[in-house]
């Protein structure tokens, strides 16, 4: 006899076993969860070329007509003719500038705190615990934190009311993800790169400047760009430290005025506000303006995968 | 403090060639409550290459990450006993352990290059020590290349990424970003189980090379590597632990790699290296 017998599997000759092997029964239960899943994708993909084509239907209007007028004009919740995007495009950018500079560095210290020297202790582990339920609290609490000391407390630094405030509130709304996020991408790095540059004598924050964080850059990347556009997609909390919703006059105020002194407005919120009003020509005003809204967070997300595939690319 | 045991050390490093780089005394470690290896005893001279073999389990990685305090990196990790490095403890409260790693290198079981260039990889440790200008590291470069028998293979692709290196090229890439630094040792934990025969030819070869230089001490599960390439052989094991069922490595016999080989003292180093268990 040979090594493997055929007889071993039930058939009782080299025929017998290639019908066995050959007809078996397809695996049903396999092709039907395949399916399932597939449709799960294909509802997903639905809905959001719906909410596209929707918004694209309601906004035709304005898209047609006057879009240029429509991106140039300013805030105007009276006269729907009237109403434009640019200051509210202006203030998301400027907002998202001031998270930038606030939330990630500062984010990123935490999580190279957290995970790289702190990780031994027990008040560490309730620390990141806590860190994680911070992410899930509601936005408008983080507006009523804001109200209370980037408006109130610390009015005399911020200006009060002012897009400084609102970009702090932003801040630290956004901290937590950028926490978590970050430390979850430093978490990635493999044991045996620290252990490579610790082997050559490097000391610890050696070891994380030259190695963990640039080969945990992409990650963090990754994660601070979606904490982004999270920031950039909030109403809530900025309608209660100032976010105007009514007409913003900027009058002859130069740029750095209206930062530290004049009112703002956001892409969010300037929907908010449209949205209230009654009459087609808001609704397809409202539309418009969501539609920029959705550009721009794909813009900022598109930007992530972008800078994330360049620095991969640079190892 | 510390300047006076750099300096005891670079003494006796000049005048005691006999006295061990390094001797342990009794030297337990634990990984919580866990006693993962107990009382070991050795002394490694200089200048040769000592070969830890056992089974798994036995410890002896373990043990070779005391020699450079690598198992600080793991949080439950405890030591009891001591490991004397000329002469100063490694485990004492004054002792840095960044310093100690300046001086006793370690090549990985897996090939860990940085992501980064080759040039990069290997002038990183030269850069810690404060060589900035170009010149000197290009020269640093090249000599640890040479003496890790990779120049001829690299020169040509030296800002190419380390990634792209074949795994026998990484390991011995490996072992140049250690040479850079000129340690005193080069430990080496299982440095060729990754690798294919002729990848190991090469790397044993390349240790007989630079023993010249350096003090090695190598952890193997082969014990045909540890009889080619060492002068000194320790041999673990494994026994019944009576705190737990988990099992605690123990040093069985250490002596020079002939005898080990070919009469050892103790009827379990005879079972293993005959091939009869582990």
């Amino acid at each position: 006899m040979a090594l493997s017998t055929p007889s071993k599997f039930g058939a009782s000759s080299a025929a017998g076993l290639t019908a066995r092997i050959t007809s078996g029964k397809r695996d049903v239960k396999g092709r039907v969860v395949e399916w399932v899943l597939l449709a799960t994708l294909g509802v997903t993909l639905l809905i959001l070329v719906a909410l596209i084509v929707n918004l694209l239907d309601r906004a035709w209007p304005v898209l047609n007509g006057r879009f240029g007028d429509f991106l140039s004009s300013g805030l105007d919740a009276s006269n729907a003719q009237e109403a434009g995007v640019w200051q509210a495009i202006r203030g998301t950018l400027t907002l998202a500038i001031i998270v930038i500079v606030v939330s990630f560095p500062l984010g990123i210290a935490c999580a190279v705190y957290l995970e790289e020297y702190a990780s031994r202790s027990r008040l560490a582990r309730l620390i990141r615990i806590n860190v994680r339920n911070l992410a899930g609290v509601p936005s408008i609490v983080y507006g009523i934190l804001g109200l209370t000391i980037f408006v109130k407390f610390a009015g005399g630094i911020t200006g009060g009311r002012t897009v400084i405030a609102g970009g702090l509130t932003l801040s630290v709304l956004v901290l937590p993800v950028v926490v978590i996020t970050a430390s979850e991408a430093l978490r990635a790095v493999p044991r045996s790169i620290r252990e490579g540059a610790m082997g050559v004598g490097a000391t610890q924050w050696e070891t994380v400047r030259s190695h963990v964080l640039p080969s945990a850059a992409p990650g963090i990347l990754t994660g601070t760009m979606l904490a982004l556009s999270r920031a950039a997609g909030e109403a809530a909390p900025l309608l209660l430290v100032g976010g105007i919703t009514g007409l913003l006059r900027t009058g002859n105020l130069s740029l750095w005025e209206q930062i530290t002194d004049g009112g703002f407005t956001s892409m969010p919120v300037a929907i908010f506000s449209y949205a209230r009003q009654t009459g087609a020509d808001f609704q397809a005003v409202t539309a418009a303006a969501s539609l920029i809204l959705l550009v721009l967070v794909v813009v900022i997300n598109g930007l992530a995968i972008w800078l994330r595939n360049r620095f991969e690319r640079n190892w | 403090m510390e300047e006076n045991h750099e300096e005891v050390v670079t003494q006796q490093v000049a005048s005691h060639d006999d006295v061990p780089v390094f001797r342990t005394k009794d030297l337990s470690v634990f990984y919580g409550d866990f006693r993962a290896v107990r009382d070991v005893n050795v002394y490694i001279k200089a200048r040769e290459i000592t070969a830890f073999i056992g089974p798994s389990g036995c410890g002896k990685s373990t043990v070779l990450r005391c020699f450079d305090r690598m198992n600080d990196l793991i949080p439950t990790a405890r030591v009891e006993g001591t490991v004397e490095y000329h002469g100063v403890n490694l485990y004492d409260r004054e002792v840095d352990a960044v310093e100690v790693r300046r001086r006793v290198g370690m090549v990985f079981q897996k090939p860990n290059p940085f992501p980064k260039s080759i040039y990069d990889n290997l002038a990183f440790g030269p850069r810690l020590n404060g060589i900035k200008k170009k010149a000197d590291l290009d020269v640093i470069v090249e000599s640890s290349l040479k003496r890790a028998a990779l120049w001829d293979e690299v020169k040509d692709r030296l800002k190419a990424s380390a990634m792209g290196l074949s795994g026998g090229q990484q390991q011995r890439l490996c072992i140049a970003r250690c040479i850079a630094v000129e340690p005193d040792v080069i430990l080496m934990d299982e440095p060729c189980s990754a690798l294919d025969p002729i990848a190991t030819a090469r790397i044993e070869d390349l240790m007989q090379e630079i023993k010249r230089d350096f003090t090695i001490i190598i952890v193997t599960h082969n014990m045909q590597q540890a009889a080619r390439v060492s002068d000194q052989t320790a041999f673990f094991t494994t026994e019944v632990n009576p705190e737990s069922d988990r099992r605690t490595g123990v040093l069985v016999e250490f002596d020079k790699t002939q005898k080990m080989f070919s009469n050892p003292s103790d009827s379990r180093t005879e079972a293993y290296v005959t091939g009869r268990f582990g």
